[in-house]
This record gives structure tokens, C-alpha cells and sequence, in this order.
């Protein structure tokens, strides 16, 4: 039975899309069987992330609608094999997601695949809330920013609320990731500080993604920044991230810290 | 002149805290009663008419928020001849 995660912010722009196709791709270059799924009803956009955007025949909304089998919807990474994607519709709007729907098409990938991970849509609204219903573990993906933090904050509050876990009685494991973090700016002070983020959403430290040209470049060509460039900054803070979701207990390492082998070796470690 | 700007400028990154954390405090409190201060009014108003005579345009209810505590101001306005008229 594999593992469902989402991945979620509230805010949109954030890079909740990036991420999925990223920590996608990086799980299943390891081996796992990976499927990403496009929530996002209407603004479909990882099939673009992804590079499959000209193989999309049929989608989420179909295999719900029962017009497609969910074997027909999947597509194939072209890279890595182990790797598949579920696309969203781009006509249809986002009333088409019924609760029940959903639930056939995540158990349906559960028991097909290790790691079943859903991309939100921005907002607050029922794209969003279906797309956590069902997990098991959420990422929270969360600019250092005073929006996005607020809006991180308030997910936060529906991840314990409103999904299946919440309604069970059960806490929902939820993990941030601190995306377009620019170590410039926070070394000129006039950033959010890793710790501060932390402290204010009190969730565990997934990873911390620096902002960086080679996600606007993988992007551009359509492929997952850590199939894109391997050695690229984001790209091994995006695996290392995948190897923490697998319960290694990595040390994150702040972008451009300036201290030295010591402080690294003794530095923050991932709760 | 950029020199002394650079060196006379507040690091920006402590106020984005500062304010976040304040806001945050009310946003996970607040979800429930909205209507507060407009309830505090009507109620604070009341009890100031059974003794003395005041205008409702003239009773101000602000709340500030703030950490630790939040403080609520309350402004009546009351008219040199109004306790002679309650009473």
C-alpha cells in the first residue's frame, strides 16, 4: 500500500507545482513507483512541468466521470520509467471532482504505486480541500514571506480539520518546505529567517530550495528540475528533501551558510 | 548617501516577524466570533444609557491587537448636562 502525500500552500506562485514534479522525479529515480497527480481542474499545469503536455489524452476528470479507465489516463514518464503522471483537466471545471470520485482514483494508485502525490491547487476552496482529503503526509510549501506565511498557516489549520485523518481522530504528518529561499537577501537581513518560519509554523523542516535559474530553466524545457540538471543547486535540495520524506534523518543545511565543516557537521538536523 | 542609507536602514526581515506573529496570534483565534467589537459596542452602550444619556455616534470601540495582550478602547463621549437629565 503505497503512501499519499500532498502537496500544499494556500498561496499560489510558491512553487507547489515545481516541487511535486521534483521530489516526484527524485523518488522515482531511486527505484520507487512514483505517480504525481494534477488537482489543479481548469489550470492544468504539470503536465507542462513534467514535459508530457502533448501526450495528455485523458484525465482525472474522466477516469471520475467514468469515461476513461485510470489506466488509460496515466502517462509514462519518458525518462524514468517507474515515474507516471495523472493530468487534470483543462476544459472541465472544478465541480467535476466529487469526493467519492476521488476516493476510487486514490485507492485505485495507492494500491498501485509506492507514492501517490497530489498537487493542490491555490486557494482554500474544494480543489484544494479534495486534494488533501485523502493523505496521509502533507508538504507544506511556503516562501519566506509574510503572505505565503500566512497562508501556509492557514492550510495548516485545514490539513488538521478537514481531511480523513483529522476526521478520524488522527494527526495529519505534515512537513515544510521552504522554497525560493535567496540567501542574499537573507544575509542582507531582510528576510524571513529559516528559524523564524519554523518557529511561527511550528511544523518539521522538509528541506529548504534555493531560488535559483535552473528551476525557471528545467521549467522551460519541460523537466523535473532534478531530472533537468542532477548537480544543480535546487536539484540536490530537492533530493535530499525526497530522502527525508523516506525517513533518513539528512541535516539541513541552510543555501550560502557561511559556516564552516564544524557547524555543518553540527547543524540543524530535520526533526 | 547610499552608504548612509544602507546603515541607517532596519533590517526588514525582523519586522516581517514581528507583524506575522501578531497576526497569526488573532488569524488562529478569530475564526470563530467576527462580529466582537460591533457586540462589544451594543452592549457597552447599554450599559452606559441606564445611568446617563449618550449620543451612539459618540461611543467608539476599537480593539488593538497586540502581544501579549490586545487592548480595547472604548471612547464615550458624554455631554456636560447628560447626568443631570438620567437622573
Amino acid at each position: 500500500m503505497g503512501k499519499v502525500i500532498v502537496v500544499t500552500s494556500g498561496k499560489g506562485g510558491v512553487g507547489k507545482t515545481t516541487s511535486t514534479a521534483a521530489l516526484g522525479a527524485a523518488l522515482a529515480q531511486n527505484g520507487a513507483k512514483v505517480v504525481v497527480v494534477d488537482f489543479d481542474v481548469g489550470l492544468r499545469n504539470l503536465d507542462l512541468v513534467m514535459g508530457a503536455e502533448r501526450r495528455v489524452v485523458y484525465d482525472l476528470v474522466n477516469v471520475i466521470q467514468g469515461e476513461a479507465k485510470l489506466t488509460q489516463a496515466l502517462i509514462r514518464d519518458k525518462r524514468v520509467e517507474t515515474l507516471f503522471l495523472l493530468p487534470a483537466s483543462q476544459t472541465r471545471d472544478k465541480d467535476n471532482l466529487t469526493p467519492e470520485g476521488v476516493e476510487k482514483v486514490i485507492t485505485a494508485l495507492k494500491n498501485a504505486f509506492d507514492w501517490v502525490i497530489c498537487d493542490s491547487p491555490a486557494g482554500i476552496e474544494r480543489g484544494a480541500t479534495l486534494a488533501m482529503r485523502h493523505a496521509d503526509v502533507a508538504i507544506v510549501v511556503t516562501n519566506p514571506e509574510v503572505s505565503s506565511v500566512r497562508d501556509s498557516d492557514r492550510i495548516i489549520g485545514l490539513l488538521d480539520s478537514k481531511t480523513l485523518k483529522a476526521e478520524n481522530g488522527e494527526t495529519m504528518e505534515k512537513h515544510l518546505l521552504l522554497t525560493r529561499y535567496d540567501s542574499a537577501r537573507a544575509e542582507r537581513g531582510d528576510m524571513l529567517k529559516v528559524d523564524d518560519v519554523l518557529e511561527i509554523l511550528s511544523i518539521p523542516l522538509l528541506g529548504i530550495i534555493p531560488e535559483s535559474m535552473d528551476v525557471l530553466r528545467a521549467s522551460n524545457v519541460g523537466s523535473p528540475v532534478t531530472l533537468a540538471d542532477g548537480r544543480s543547486a535546487p536539484a540536490i535540495a530537492y533530493f535530499e528533501a525526497a530522502r527525508r520524506l523516506n525517513g533518513e534523518a539528512l541535516p539541513v543545511v541552510i543555501p550560502g551558510d557561511k559556516r564552516g565543516l564544524f557547524g555543518k557537521i553540527f547543524g540543524r538536523r530535520a526533526a | 548617501m547610499n552608504l548612509l542609507r544602507m546603515f541607517s536602514r532596519q533590517q526588514s526581515g525582523a519586522a516581517a516577524r514581528e507583524r506575522l506573529q501578531v497576526l497569526l496570534a488573532h488569524d488562529r483565534a478569530s475564526t470563530g466570533d467576527s462580529e466582537l467589537v460591533t457586540k462589544l459596542r451594543d452592549e457597552i452602550l447599554r450599559a452606559i444609557s441606564k445611568h446617563m444619556e449618550v449620543d451612539a455616534d459618540k461611543v467608539s470601540v476599537k480593539l488593538e491587537r497586540g502581544i501579549p495582550v490586545s487592548t480595547l478602547f472604548v471612547d464615550v463621549e458624554i455631554p456636560h448636562d447628560a447626568e443631570r437629565k438620567a437622573a
